[in-house]
């Protein structure tokens, strides 16, 4: 097919589009691994930066990450009975109301929530300093993200039949939950985590209101080396951050074509 | 029944987070915003305060235009990509939707490497012109972060609509003669309008409770997240920073709540 103007107009303004999201990314791998921003390449390379980076913020990078693996577990926890009561519940209003309810976080800006949280929880002083202030945050956040991911799978295949089937094999409710219910939900359950976990290591506006001198997470000191420090720290504490991040989000979009050929032709 | 009692009790531990982490600190606001001596009056006051009525109206209209350039940039790249075929098609299609879970901090962050002092923009319009151009700034950074973070937002959503309309009838308008911009502005354009309404709306939505990229800017121009900020941590007054929470979060949920209503997308949070 011969490609005409219009092909080559879309292509360019698309490829300014990539540009403009793409480039500063590459900058900031750029000049966190420069010896010095201000003379570019021709000063040298050096992994000092992230040295600094791990010896000024490294706890920042370990409690984002338990912090997220916290989170993980709680909307676990909550998030896939929650799904399968949803579903099984069919479609009543209170059900479609619930749904609806539940989802409200996403809709309310994080600082609102935050501030919610603080003025409604902060008086407990060992809450207020502990991790788990902000772990509760993020889980209301990220709940809906899980819920959403395993309800979306559930309804995609027969699970009243499948449940029927074990129950007349005399299988009461907690072993169908566990040997049914939850390996059929195991592909929503797996991108709901990678979801909650991308998410809560990247959380700031409901977390800036939460945190503690103590309870400082990744993006939290993020925004502080970008008010007080170098370019080139700002940099390499961002780039340590896309290593923890982009894997979550590749492995999340190559989820289903990865799924599919674990799981065979069958699904 | 058993059946019922097992379906409450799997819905339970999802309630109590939800009750006790969102709806007890949401409605908690409410009292709080009342409690000074204004009472109630105090939405009137607020809503008729010069500096918090000039907040909002610079707030919307950012988010508006923001929301425009990006169904421009981002919807022309989302139907480009569905229809094309060609070499790096999907290197594209990484590029554009990878920023889509950077957190508002690093969205700010990258405004600065293009806008900065020693920001892209500015190596390149030195070597041009000898003259750095720094604008992140500005309200023009502002414009450019919540453009940044707008786009995938927008390509993601008109390349999945894109990808369900028949492309049969675009090659019916092109064998009947249609250029391909008029098979586009006649056929395509047309159909995908609902999905450019409800991407525009949560882009809106988005922009308008955006909190991390102004707050790394640390721009001249107050949007409300920042006031509210400002409100509670530097000046104290917890009653106008709840109201203020309060009416931005009836804002932005108004807005998604009609996209959802209308056209069944989900929202993705507007945790920018």
């Amino acid at each position: 097919m011969k490609k005409g103007f219009f092909f080559y107009f879309q292509f360019g303004i698309t490829s300014l589009t990539c540009v403009f999201l793409i480039a500063p990314v590459f900058y900031t791998v750029g000049i966190a691994l420069m010896k010095n921003a201000f003379q570019g390449f021709k000063s040298g390379l050096t992994l000092e930066w992230l040295a600094k980076v791990l010896s000024l913020y490294g706890d920042t990078i370990v409690r984002g990450l338990l912090i997220a693996l916290g989170t993980l577990f709680i909307c676990i926890l909550a998030g896939i009975p929650a799904a399968y009561a949803l579903v099984k519940s069919g479609k009543s209003r209170f059900v479609s109301g619930l749904e609806e309810a539940l989802v409200l976080p996403l809709t309310v800006p994080g600082l609102s929530i935050g501030l919610g949280i603080l003025l409604t929880w902060g008086g407990n002083d060992w809450f207020r300093k502990s991790s788990f202030f902000i772990m509760a945050g993020h889980a209301v956040f990220c709940l809906p993200f899980m819920v959403r991911s395993v309800a979306a799978i559930l309804r995609t295949i027969p699970l009243s039949l499948y449940e029927e089937a074990a129950a007349t094999l005399g299988a009461g409710f907690f072993r169908r939950f566990f040997q049914i219910v939850t390996p059929a939900a195991a592909p929503g359950i797996l991108a709901g985590a990678l979801q909650v976990l991308a998410l809560s290591l990247g959380e700031f506006n409901i977390t800036w209101m939460l945190q503690t001198p103590f309870t400082r997470t990744l993006p939290v000191g993020l925004a502080d080396s970008y008010a007080s420090m170098r370019l080139e720290i700002g940099s390499a504490y961002t780039l340590i951050f896309l290593v923890l991040i982009v894997p979550l989000l590749v492995l999340a979009q190559k989820l289903p074509s990865l799924m599919a050929k674990v799981l065979g032709p069958k699904r | 029944m058993a059946r019922r009692s097992f379906l409450a009790i799997s819905l339970m531990p999802a309630l109590i987070v939800f009750l006790a982490f969102f709806l007890l600190p949401m409605a908690k606001l409410i009292p709080i915003s009342l409690s000074s001596p204004l009472g109630w009056k105090i939405y009137f006051s607020v809503l008729s305060n010069p500096r918090y009525l000039q907040s909002l109206r610079d707030t919307a209209i950012l988010s508006a235009a923001v929301t425009l350039a990006a169904l421009a940039l981002g919807g022309m790249s989302g139907i480009f990509l569905e229809r094309a075929r060609f070499k790096g098609r999907e290197v594209m299609i990484a590029a554009l939707t990878l920023p889509l879970s950077f957190p508002g901090v690093v969205v700010g962050f990258m405004v600065i490497l293009w806008g900065g002092r020693l920001g892209l923009l500015g190596t390149i319009t030195n070597a041009l012109f000898g003259h750095k151009l720094v604008f992140a700034y500005s309200t023009a950074g502002l414009f450019v972060g919540y453009l940044y973070f707008s786009i995938p937002r927008v390509v993601l959503t008109v390349m999945a609509a894109a990808g369900k309309l028949e492309k049969a009838r675009e090659e019916a308008a092109r064998t009947l003669g249609s250029g391909p911009f008029k098979a586009l502005k006649d056929v395509t354009l047309p159909a995908l309008w609902p999905s450019f309404f409800s991407t525009g709306a949560i882009c809106l939505a988005t922009s308008m409770g955006a909190f991390g990229t102004a707050f790394t800017l640390a721009t001249d121009i107050n949007v409300l997240p920042i006031v509210i900020y400002t409100e509670y941590t530097l000046l104290a007054n917890l009653g106008v920073a709840s109201a203020l929470s309060l009416i931005l979060g009836l804002i932005t949920w108004l807005i998604l709540w009609t996209v959802r209503v209308i056209s069944g997308l989900e929202p993705e949070g507007t945790g920018v």
